[in-house]
């Protein structure tokens, strides 16, 4: 019965023993997710087709975070509608306001994934909560509105390559930059229709936080999802944050059947920066030539968790930001933004000039709070740096860890904590 | 079905970023949405469009986000079809929702170029250039998609069985 997690999951939601890559199935979910930008397209689908009920409440969840707090008009109308469904089908797991969080770093804390779950979620990042073994992938608005309706979805069950990590980190190297750096190998595409499964010793030293990072970054790689092992850090978590559904742990079999196992020595790898307009343009920090930067970003979906906080922090501590840049953080979540207080993280950034956002996602996607005009350069945490991703067409972002985008930011130019 | 016309051609990665920046996610309009479709890319797409209503391109097209304002955009821009060496996975599965034909063919993709005069029969998965005279074979999709197609995108289906049970 030779399978990997990722097949192992599908097949239980499918209720077979057995699936194989390619083949096409109809599984069940365990959640569905929305936000305020594909939420609406999904409500408007349904509310076309005449189609009143849903499956479950329970299993929906949907999270006010691109747009807000709201930017204008249209999408204060998008968090209404979707508002109006929550409460219309008594949805509970409707997050808005001070409630409201990044959708992948809320729905782990929230208790809402558990090892062995599979969810998807109109958002290309849903693949982030394969750090905690489960599978999940990132769909369309359509896609998202018939699982509302039928409690279940059709895949086609990927083909698994599996990432092995080993070696002793250099200083400044995080998860960040092992998935940078392993998209820059593999391409954009490298893992494209793929289940990426990340394991190794070095997988196992790293913390939750960084885990998320890395599965988060899947898609990147045009992978359908990223998964590792659920290990005691994962179990204790859960422990941690009272979850209150209980875990299925997978593991994949020793005969399981890889497209591909690429081994990755990461003693060699240094800390990594993007450059644009791809996540596979990576470079050593310490080779590229001095690029002034006029915005920094610490936050989204890839870099907003406690411990990215803590970085920048250790870097800002007792400095100050360069008088040209603007310096932005974004806590993923409230639960965040209060463990940063209670730490005396906020203060630090206060003082060396930073601006602390909203637990939103901002400038990541270009929407507001923080848009790039033409010709500027940021350095950010975030997962992509697309031809006018942050605003306008002809800015630049680069990608990267969060010492580094701190670092960037006290010395006006790319740059690695041990450079300024 | 048969969709005939002249194409416009893109490079690898054309990502759902450039198909429409996310400033304009505001909207669902698909109408609204086309008037800013590709506008990063190419700002003179929408005239262009009009004339060549069948996009070429590389790699990896409409890698990103899971938004389906992209598909949506283009096909109410006025595209027809698209033709790529392959496509993000969530883009296909989007594309395949809405009703946008997309046909994946790494051969087609390298070697029709901008402005070539297409047939392209839809049921037998078949590419004609009527400017080189060169014919390509697309993979059909397995029989669920098919049906997906058929009934004129996902929701329908869906409906089906909605109304069948109960
Ligand atoms: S933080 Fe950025 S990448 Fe993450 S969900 Fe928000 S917009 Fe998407």
């Amino acid at each position: 019965m030779s399978m990997t997690i990722t097949e192992k999951i599908i097949a239980a939601h499918a209720q077979k023993e057995k699936v194989t890559p390619g083949e096409l199935v109809q599984v069940k979910i365990d959640l569905s997710l929305a936000n305020d930008i594909t939420a609406p397209l999904s409500i408007k689908e349904l509310e076309k087709q005449g189609i009143e009920k849903i499956f479950d409440p329970d299993k929906i969840v949907l999270v006010a975070d691109h747009n807000t707090p709201c930017k204008d008009i249209a999408s204060a109308q998008n968090v209404k509608l979707m508002q109006e469904f929550a409460q219309k089908h008594g949805i509970s797991h409707f997050f808005v306001g001070g409630k409201a969080g990044i959708e992948h770093v809320l729905l782990p804390e929230q208790g809402l994934i558990v090892p062995g779950d599979l969810i998807i979620g109109a958002d290309s990042h849903t693949c982030t909560y394969g750090a905690l073994g489960a599978f999940s992938t990132g769909m369309g608005s359509t896609d998202i509105a018939a699982s509302w309706v039928l409690g279940e979805t059709w895949l086609r069950v990927p083909e698994s390559i599996l990432f092995v990590y080993e070696g002793k980190r250099k200083q400044f190297v995080t998860g960040k930059d092992l998935i940078l750096f392993t998209i820059g190998k593999i391409g954009v595409d490298g893992a494209r229709y793929c289940a990426m499964e990340f394991t190794g010793p070095v997988i196992q030293e790293l913390s939750l936080d960084e885990r998320f990072t890395m599965t988060n970054m899947a898609v990147e790689a045009g992978a359908k999802n990223g998964i590792m092992e659920a290990d005691d850090k994962v179990l204790s978590y859960l422990t941690e944050i009272k979850s209150p559904r209980s875990p299925i742990v997978y593991q994949s079999d020793s005969d399981a059947q890889w497209k591909e196992i690429i081994e990755i020595a990461v003693s060699s790898i240094e800390p990594q920066v993007a450059f644009p307009h791809l996540p596979s343009n990576t470079h050593s920090v310490y080779s590229i030539p001095q690029i002034e930067v006029d915005q920094v970003v610490i936050g989204s979906c890839t870099n907003g968790r406690m411990e990215d906080l803590r970085m920048a922090a250790q870097v800002l501590k007792e400095r100050e930001v360069h008088p040209r840049v603007r310096l932005l953080i974004f806590p993923g979540s409230p639960a965040i933004l209060r463990q940063a207080e209670k730490e005396g993280l906020l203060q630090i950034f206060l003082e060396a000039g930073g601006i602390i956002a909203p637990a939103s996602c901002g400038p990541c996607l270009g929407g507001h709070l923080g848009v790039l005009a033409e010709g500027e350069k940021c350095v950010s945490t975030t997962n992509r740096n697309f031809l006018g991703r942050m605003g306008h067409i002809k800015s630049e972002v680069y990608l990267a860890n969060p010492y580094i985008a701190a670092s960037s930011a006290v010395a006006g130019y790319i740059a690695a904590p041990d450079q300024i | 079905m048969i969709i005939q016309g002249k194409t416009l051609k893109y490079g690898d990665n054309v990502d759902t970023d450039v198909i429409i920046p996310a400033r304009y996610l505001t909207a669902t309009d698909p109408q609204e949405l086309a008037q800013h479709c590709l506008e990063g890319l190419d700002s003179d797409f929408p005239q262009k469009v009009s004339s060549s209503p069948i996009l070429v391109a590389g790699r990896n097209f409409g890698c990103g986000s899971s938004r389906e304002h992209a598909p949506l955009a283009i096909k109410a821009s006025g595209v027809k079809a698209v033709i790529a060496a392959s496509f993000a996975r969530i883009f296909y599965r989007n594309a395949l929702n809405i009703g946008l034909p997309i046909l994946e063919s790494e051969e087609a993709a390298e070697k029709i170029k901008e402005g070539d005069q297409l047939e392209i029969d839809l049921d037998k998965g078949e590419i004609k250039n009527l400017t080189t005279q060169e014919t390509f074979k697309v993979e059909p999709f397995p029989p669920f998609l098919q049906e997906i197609i058929e009934q004129g995108g996902l929701m329908n289906l869906v409906k089906k069985r909605v109304v069948h049970l109960s």
